[in-house]
């Protein structure tokens, strides 16, 4: 059984500050993390018996850190698509890049993340699987059986949860409930950083140029902007006791509640 | 109509049609509304009483590049989001004079009568017994179809749990471009869709066009406007004539289990009590978040924090990452306000934050803030409502 996992390095969203004078992202200092719901995804996929797990990410050179940070965790191989024809890559020709990559890995299962925290798409695993033309499961809670030829798994819907068969080759996206995080062993670091990182260019994928990076993008962003939703509000201080009664006198003369 | 000379007009008669002659010396005089009387009244020649017919100003609307919404409708109803994409499709497909259009895949048409209800000008409708559960493949493939052959400009879906597994699917198989989880959509002097939508957590807002045709975005739930519902508005109803069969199917739905607990509907509350960390513990967040709740008759909802810590369940959140809401009432007891969480919660109607923080982010955006230990606070407010 032959898994891909796909994975992000993301900027980790919490600890983003605005320059509230310029009123662009403050990236510098901000850590650089694998995707947590990607994370979870290869350890789904390390605790399956028997498996070949290789970790593939699409990234500038740094995101190998990702890449070494998944064979600490026991992926048996780890490519990075890294060239500057990728760059400006909307989810249409990310998904086409990774797809010609997997295409040449030929395996039987794909195990993505749901989404990633900084651009919240969910699209790239859909759309992969489309681009390869395989069924998709998405927000997989539970992967309860495996086999040569199909896969059985939970994912969560509105209401509760569905339990649904695919045949394999299949894509699965995940959620955080599909595994516990765990921490790499001392072991696996040190092989981590022994270990080596291939890296694919776009010759390497036979990729169609046009459908590359910005030419292979059909989304473009115009604008960008800090989010502003200030109120001038009442901010009161004081007595606990007064302050409860003023809501609640508040609340009676609206109507929020009966006297 | 009746018709006066205006004592602006320069000379002291004028003919205005069919004969007849109008003076300085005549009194009103009743006649028909012709182009000639009309054309005087426009240039100010004559007065008149009464209502002048006004031109059709609007063009019919184009049955050409329409606006198309997804209509999800599954466990036997409609999804909400459908009513909200309805409400602000209209105003879009005003500001562009075009047609707005559902697509409706069911086993049984219990929907198109509520969709034309709140705004939809036209129903596309497959009804097949296959279509009674979603799958992956089966919807792509009836929905692909229907754009080839119909070419809306605009397609919307809702950014659920459905519309965030089908949509993608359907940008690749019609090569355009998709964009997630909008919070706003515009249409641009050059009648272009401008998709708005945060990134990063919530800490900046991109503006996203597409180059190519149809237009498709995913919106998220809970943020656009339901239009009022008109009972009496007519629609046409098109019945698609796409082939389906077993062989389309990509998945085997093997159970489909419905959550034992309430299902928690926080998008459509009218008050919503949200706790946080403030609250320090989940024995304190049980005992005072609850009560609170109660005597507003509000729904519970939390921050990340909250949900993090194991003290309530991932439905309750409110956020980037949980559920966006805009109730009359938003009270956040012992929440700070991260940017994640106001995300979700910062177009309420009202808002009250409790706090002891003073400098806590949630007071820049609250309508009441009170610098106060929640735990102390929501026991001092129930005593003086009795």
């Amino acid at each position: 059984m032959k898994i891909v996992v796909c994975m992000k390095q993301v900027p980790d969203t919490n600890e983003i500050k605005i320059d509230q004078k310029t009123g662009t992202l403050q990236r510098e200092g901000v850590p650089s993390i694998m995707n947590p719901e990607d994370k979870h995804a290869l350890l789904a996929a390390l605790n399956i018996k028997d498996a070949e797990v290789i970790a593939l990410s699409m990234g500038p050179p740094q995101a190998e850190m990702i890449l070494r940070e998944a064979l600490a965790y026991g992926a048996n191989k780890a490519i990075l698509l890294c060239d500057f024809a990728f760059a400006g890559s909307d989810t249409a020709a990310t998904s086409y890049t990774l797809s010609k990559a997997i295409e040449k890995i030929n395996p039987d299962l794909i195990v993505c993340g749901r989404q990633a925290i900084d651009g919240d798409t969910a699209q790239v695993g859909p759309q992969i699987a489309e681009l390869l033309n395989l069924p998709q499961a998405t927000y997989v809670q539970k992967i309860i059986k495996l086999d040569n030829e199909k896969v059985e798994i939970q994912k969560e819907t509105e209401i509760g949860y569905d339990i649904m068969e695919l045949n394999l080759p299949a894509l699965i996206t995940c959620t955080n409930d599909i595994s516990e995080i765990d921490y790499p062993s001392l072991q696996g670091i040190s092989k981590a950083f022994e270990e080596n990182i291939e890296t694919w260019k776009a010759t390497d994928l036979k990729a169609d140029k046009e459908r590359l990076g910005l030419n292979g993008s059909p989304t473009w962003v115009n604008k960008s902007f800090t989010p502003t939703h200030q109120r001038q509000g009442n901010i009161l201080k004081g007595n606990v006791k007064e302050l409860a009664k003023q809501l609640a006198k508040e609340f009676i003369r609206k109507e929020i509640v009966k006297e | 109509m009746k018709i006066k000379l205006s004592i602006n007009y320069p000379s002291s008669e004028l003919h205005i049609g069919n004969g007849i002659l109008i003076n300085k010396e005549s009194d009103w005089l009743e006649v028909e509304e012709t182009k000639e009387i009309k054309e005087a009244i426009e240039k100010g020649f004559l007065e008149y009483e009464g209502k002048l017919e006004k031109k059709e100003e609007k063009k019919e609307k184009s049955d050409k590049d329409e606006i198309w919404i997804f209509a999800e409708a599954l466990h036997g109803k409609l999804a909400r989001v459908v009513l909200e994409l309805l409400g602000k499709g209209k105003e879009l497909a005003d500001s562009l004079n075009v047609k707005l259009s559902v697509i409706l895949l069911t086993d049984k048409d219990n929907y198109s009568k509520e969709l034309i209800s709140y705004g939809a000008d036209k129903v596309y409708i497959l009804e097949n017994p296959l279509l009674k559960n979603y799958d992956t493949n089966l919807f792509a493939k009836v929905i692909t179809e229907a754009i080839k052959n119909y070419a809306p400009q605009i397609v919307l879906y809702g950014a659920t749990h459905i519309g965030r597994d089908l949509a993608p699917r359907i940008a690749r198989r019609l090569d355009t471009g998709l964009t997630a989880d909008c919070t706003g959509l515009d249409i641009t002097e050059n009648n272009e869709l401008l998709q708005t939508r945060p990134a990063f957590g919530g800490n900046l807002m991109a503006q996203i066009l597409c180059k190519k045709r149809p237009q498709m975005s995913t919106v998220r739930p809970g943020v656009m406007q339901i239009i009022p519902q008109d009972k009496d508005k007519k629609g046409e109803i098109i019945k698609l004539e796409i082939k389906i069969s077993e062989s389309d199917l990509s998945t085997r739905l093997k159970e489909s289990v419905k959550s034992a607990k309430k299902v928690i509907n926080l998008e459509e509350a009218e008050i919503i009590v949200s706790g946080g960390r403030g609250l320090s513990s989940q024995e304190n967040f049980h005992k005072l978040i609850p009560a609170f709740a109660k005597v507003l008759n509000a729904e519970i909802g939390s921050s990340r924090a909250a949900v993090d810590a194991g003290w309530i369940e991932k439905p309750h959140q409110v956020g980037q990452t949980g559920k966006t809401v805009r109730p009359k009432v938003y009270i956040a007891c012992g929440i700070s306000g991260a940017i994640q969480h106001r995300a979700g919660m910062q177009d309420s109607d009202l808002i009250i934050a409790i706090n002891k923080d003073p400098s806590a982010p949630i007071f820049k955006i609250a309508d009441y803030g009170f610098v106060a230990d929640i735990n102390e606070f929501i026991p001092a407010f129930i005593e003086s409502l009795k």
